[in-house]
């Protein structure tokens, strides 16, 4: 269970709060899908539930603890986090990244288990990264790299997993089959996923809930239909020249 | 073979290499001591002569050389994970030059303050030239740290190098208008040597280099997370903040006494950190930390018995025949390693 209370999330001046006052509860094996236009404060929504950055008030807690306050390595057991951020790491081979997520639970020497070492090789399977599990991470693709960075999430079998914007470097099958892994693990195991995207077509016929930014402040929440029926996704992005059409379930070019 | 299992045979294999090579340093010279001379002058019997020629003249360079390379891999390895840059060390990114210049700062305040302060840092010349080098290679250190976030691998490798340069002129100065004080402290300041240190100094200098190797171990785990950078490492539970004062505190106690000591050693803490991650097959830090510590001692060891081989005459100084198997590693990385592509 995710829930905000009255959190606002922002930084100092200039920019300042960014979105104020969020009340918000997620269920546990929920999978929701954060929209918004560039600027709306997906990413520093994101980064404070993860723990990442500070609030500016208020809290989000999980399981009826507060994120911000837990000791590093309680929340590296309890989140796991990709981020859109092109990632490079000098030397590291696939496996040696992938297994980076069982580090919150290993010893000073980060020795794996033969559990640990099942949990890893059963997210590198679930993520598509199996096949180039020996190769040097920084010689793989954009796609191939964040296979292995969701496999790395997934390893770390947390109660909520934050991905922002994980889905821009992959192709659409791409794109389908790894929000629709997720979905299924949410699913499966009770995992809280948090997904920011710029898909509208398919976060909308996926997500369990919406968190839809209007990029004035404001949160709405719901399922995609209930939002797309009370108007929030118009308001959220139409412009001069796009306008979404609820009838069609998708934006058209204003006449 | 895993990584582990590459690792634990790799530094079998080195730490034989190593004893041998010293076993070798301290039998061969101008005056040839047989192997089982050298065991029994080691272990405290056999003929006195050879006894004073092993123990007293040949094991302080010997084992400086051990100490000194197996240091400075080691900070290789922590200065490349906490960069991340394949081209970081203390020596290449300037660190070792702010050791000399505290040093050389340290000593010309002495000069300038009369008599007394130099008599005085002459009777503790080993623990005071030990923290001006301190002081020196830490605040470069937080220096190159700020300026590593603003520019790219290379330029940051290039700055590194001509703080160097700077420091050389800095140093030649000071010595021009401070030679008074002499000593030992200005004696090959622009070469790395291992025969300077006297049995006296192995103490000083071993303490400080076996607390930083702890604290490199301890800071293992955090460390291969910081690979992936910053923000993965927080998300992973690491202290940040916490983890980067360590490392550059364990690379403080490593670089510092080896300056101090020995004078400026070269390319060792930047090429046998890549040695190591070949050999282990993988870039986690707690396997490659014995490897690095080893083939960095036995680097060392070899550079230091070509310079004191019986020539007849001793021109050979150890940088130079450090640069001339560690300019050709670099110049090679530099061009064809994976881990710099993107990064020119």
């Amino acid at each position: 269970m995710l829930r905000l209370e009255k959190l606002s999330v922002g930084y100092g001046a200039p920019r300042g709060t960014v979105l104020a006052d969020l009340d918000v509860s997620v269920s546990p094996g929920s999978f929701v899908c954060v929209l918004g236009r560039n600027g709306a404060g997906k990413s520093t929504l994101m980064r404070t539930i993860a723990g990442l950055q500070g609030a500016i008030a208020g809290t989000a807690l999980l399981d009826d603890e507060d994120v911000a306050a837990m000791r590093p390595q309680t929340r590296a057991r309890r989140v796991s986090v990709v981020l859109t951020e092109r990632s490079s790491s000098p030397g590291l081979t696939v496996d040696d990244v992938v297994s980076l997520g069982r580090q919150p639970f290993t010893g000073w020497q980060g020795r794996l288990t033969a559990d640990d070492r099942a949990r890893v090789t059963d997210a590198m399977a679930a993520a598509g990264a199996a096949q180039f599990s020996r190769r040097l991470f920084d010689d793989l693709s954009d796609g191939e790299r964040q296979r292995v960075m969701i496999a790395r999430a997934l390893a770390q079998a947390p109660r909520l997993m934050v991905l922002d914007e994980i889905t821009a470097f992959l192709d659409l099958p791409g794109r389908v089959e790894t929000m629709a892994l997720l979905r299924e693990r949410a699913r499966a195991t009770g995992t809280i996923v948090l997904l920011s995207s710029h898909d509208l077509d398919l976060s909308l016929q996926l997500a369990d809930v919406v968190w839809l930014l209007d990029g004035r402040g404001g949160l709405s929440v719901g399922t995609a239909s209930e939002l797309i029926a009370a108007g929030d996704v118009s308001n959220a992005f139409d412009t001069s020249a796009v306008r979404f059409s609820a009838a069609h379930g998708r934006f058209e070019l204003v006449a | 073979m895993t990584p582990a299992a590459r690792s634990l045979a790799g530094s079998l294999v080195l730490a034989v290499a190593v004893i041998a090579a010293g076993m070798f340093a301290l039998s061969w010279g101008m005056i040839d001591v047989s192997p089982g001379e050298v065991v029994a002058a080691l272990t405290g019997g056999g003929d006195p002569g050879n006894a004073q020629i092993v123990t007293g003249l040949r094991l302080p360079r010997v084992a400086s050389a051990i100490i000194a390379g197996g240091a400075l891999g080691i900070g290789g390895v922590l200065m490349q994970a906490l960069f991340r840059n394949p081209m970081a060390d203390a020596w290449s990114l300037g660190l070792t030059a702010g050791g000399q210049l505290g040093v050389a700062l340290l000593v010309t305040a002495a000069a300038f303050s009369g008599p007394e302060a130099i008599s005085f840092l002459r009777s503790f010349e080993g623990p005071s030239i030990t923290l001006g080098a301190m002081l020196g290679i830490g605040a470069f250190a937080l220096a190159m740290a700020s300026l590593a976030r603003r520019v790219g691998t290379v330029t940051l490798l290039v700055v590194g190098l001509m703080l160097g340069f700077t420091v050389q002129g800095i140093v030649s100065v000071v010595i021009h208008f401070a030679n008074r004080v002499g000593g030992r402290v200005f004696s090959g300041w622009n070469d790395g040597n291992f025969a300077s240190v006297m049995p006296g100094d192995l103490p000083l200098l071993v303490a400080p280099v076996v607390i930083g190797i702890v604290l490199a171990l301890v800071n293992a785990k955090p460390l291969t997370a910081l690979l992936l950078g910053e923000t993965y490492a927080k998300s992973l539970g690491t202290d940040v903040t916490r983890l980067r004062c360590l490392t550059l505190a364990a690379v403080v106690l490593l670089v510092a006494p080896v300056t101090a000591y020995c004078g400026p050693v070269t390319f060792v803490g930047l090429i046998v950190p890549h040695f190591a991650r070949a050999i282990a097959g993988t870039a986690r830090i707690l396997p490659l930390l014995p490897l690095a510590g080893l083939a960095g001692a036995l680097l060392a060891l070899a550079a230091d018995l070509v310079v004191h081989a019986p020539w007849e005459q001793h021109f050979l100084h150890l940088n130079a025949v450090l640069a001339l198997v560690g300019a050709p590693v670099v110049i090679g990385l530099l061009i064809f390693s994976p881990s710099m592509r993107g990064q020119r």
